[in-house]
């Protein structure tokens, strides 16, 4: 879709401020709705689009990106944008700087038009967990987006951006790329840099980006990806251009399949699977049984290690530095007197209403986790079990290239379905954190429809080889399904 | 089991203020989730290393040298409550 609007650009059919505004009319028209955008930056945007209309109008070359529209979540920062993490304790901040993928992106000419929705601080898995609501599915306005970054999936998903970025901590991309029919990447941990990006789970976050095709999500790739000084956790080796490896050929490819996590499936989702696999049978890839007997735990390991790192993170946000104090919120009842009040009391009152319910609940039981005589308990027990993890994908991958998995087990369930009980939420990145956990990239692709809603496949590479998992997907889109 | 006065404790040291109401809701949630991660325990982790960085990165330093912020002022407007260029926080003894 890119490559189609860049040769528009380029032939004059449309400039990128017509393109752009086309946009901001069809987010008039639909985000009423759907409520994928937080804040709008249309003076931002247009000034981006008026600069690439300038460059073609003076007849210089203009790169892939230039003048393409996109949507930013709201955990990253744009320079002088509002970046809330769809929390209230960030309602009035205004980001002194830009995150280096957002650095990447202006200097690559894309043209941003806004923040989107999330669930508060990227903590759910449908974006309910949002302060300012949640993003309806563009395919059924009664069902989740799916989360945490929900507001950036649909806007692709319903055409309000071309391309978007999100963040993955445990498949806060790839599940809702899932439930919306869109392509999600999670990136390998430190292909990315993180720094700018409002951080969650610090081992686990990356950035990655949502599209429409897999070209897509290589195209934004390329531009983000690459060591950044500003985020020692950044891998040393330097970002390519992976369009370059977009063959579409993968005769040979060995898929590895997990048996248990097909026979969990309902019957529809189980028979869109086994057309996947028909499928890339039929592109001469061989299709293999693998087995990973500890990812199992992923899931609890994830939460373990994820709710401590959070407890960690979001010690910051404390009313003191930036974003709200309650002293200050004229809404907000308040405990105690703003005169009467101590420091700690400051602290209890900001984050008591600046704070939503899941993040608290998370923020407790990091506490509690590495508190003192639980750390060796859960934590250091996560990060062993975390080991034990990696080493069954290195023993995988000496036998196939990639995985092959759901990425979430249902498509998109209903708004309010899944709020009461966290336990059952966190289940719908039972086949997507394990990725986080060992770090490799990994990628959603939709698959064919379930009960006449989108449904994704996810495929998992070797760390580092976003080429191969690129490829596949690739692959998958270019042959029509039979 | 979280009991309220363990949830009150665990509240206070991560900076949460917490109506009565919460105290019970967390002290059930909490509970549970902990309750589900027992799984854990099953796993032998006898003699296996934890993972301290994923991919294997190790001691990445830099030059202990100072940066300049372009934009101060814009840190300075977003401090909650100011006097002149500082921020302006309560007595901490």
């Amino acid at each position: 879709m890119i490559r189609e609007l860049h040769e528009k650009l380029i032939n004059r059919e449309i400039t990128a401020v017509e393109l752009a505004q086309q946009y901001f009319d069809r987010i008039a028209e639909k985000d009423k709705d759907i409520f994928a955008y937080l804040t709008l930056t249309k003076e931002l945007a247009m000034e981006q689009a008026r600069k690439v209309d300038g460059k073609i109008a003076a007849g210089e070359k203009i790169g892939i990106l230039e003048g393409i529209p996109g949507a930013i979540k709201d955990n990253i920062c744009v320079k002088d944008v509002r970046t809330t993490a769809g929390s209230k304790i960030l309602d009035n901040y205004i980001a002194p700087y830009d995150a280096t993928v957002i650095q990447r992106l202006k200097e690559a000419g894309a043209v941003i038009l806004g923040k989107t929705n999330l669930d508060e601080f990227g903590h759910g898995s449908s974006t309910e967990n949002s302060a300012y609501g949640p993003t309806k599915n563009p395919h059924d306005l009664e069902r989740v987006s799916g989360g945490s970054s929900g507001g950036s999936v649909a806007a692709v998903a319903a055409d309000m951006a071309v391309w978007a970025l999100g963040t993955d901590t445990g498949g806060s991309i790839r599940q809702p790329s899932a439930l919306c029919g869109t392509v999600g990447l999670k990136p390998t941990y430190g292909r990315v840099s993180r720094y700018g990006a409002i951080a969650m789970g610090s081992s686990l976050d990356q950035i990655g980006p949502i599209t429409s095709t897999a070209e897509d999500a290589a195209i934004i790739l390329s531009v983000i990806a690459g060591r950044d000084n500003s985020d020692a956790t950044s891998a040393k080796s330097s970002g390519k251009d992976y369009t370059n490896f977009l063959t579409g050929e993968i005769k040979g490819l060995k898929i590895g399949i997990v048996k248990e996590y097909l026979d969990g499936l309902s019957a529809d989702a189980k028979d869109s699977m086994q057309k996947v696999i028909a499928k890339y049978k039929s592109l001469g890839a061989e299709i293999k049984e693998i087995e990973l007997p500890n990812a199992k735990y992923s899931l609890p390991a994830y939460y373990v290690i994820m709710q401590c790192e959070v407890s960690s993170n979001l010690a910051r946000f404390d009313g003191i530095k930036y974003g709200m104090r309650a002293d200050d919120h004229k809404d907000t009842p308040l405990d105690f007197k703003p005169e009467d009040r101590t420091l700690f009391e400051t602290y209890l009152d900001t984050r008591k209403y600046g704070l939503g319910t899941e993040p608290k609940r998370r923020i407790m039981l990091g506490t509690y986790a590495l508190s003192s005589g639980y750390y060796e308990a859960y934590y250091l027990r996560a990060q062993k079990v975390r080991t034990l993890i990696k080493k069954d994908f290195e023993k995988a991958f000496e036998q196939v290239d990639l995985i092959l998995t759901p990425t979430a087990p249902t498509p998109a369930f209903k708004l309010g379905e899944k709020t009461e009980d966290p336990l059952e939420m966190y289940l719908a990145d039972i086949f997507t954190v394990t990725a986080n956990i060992v770090g490799v990239p990994a990628i959603s692709v939709p698959g064919p429809e379930v009960s006449s809603l989108p449904f994704g496949f996810q495929l998992m590479g070797k760390w580092f080889d976003e080429e191969n998992l690129l490829n596949a997907a690739h692959a998958y889109e270019i042959h029509p399904v039979k | 089991m979280i009991t309220k006065k363990e949830v009150q404790h665990i509240a206070g040291l991560a900076r949460i203020g917490l109506s009565e109401k919460e105290v019970e809701k967390y002290s059930k949630n909490l509970s549970s989730t902990l309750d589900w991660v027992e799984q854990l325990k099953e796993v032998d982790v006898t003699g296996v290393e934890p993972t301290a960085h994923i991919t294997g990165l190790e001691n990445v330093t830099r030059e202990d040298k100072e940066r300049e912020f372009p934009d101060k002022e814009k840190i300075v407007n977003l401090f909650p409550e100011k006097k002149d260029n500082f921020n302006k926080v309560k007595s901490i003894l």
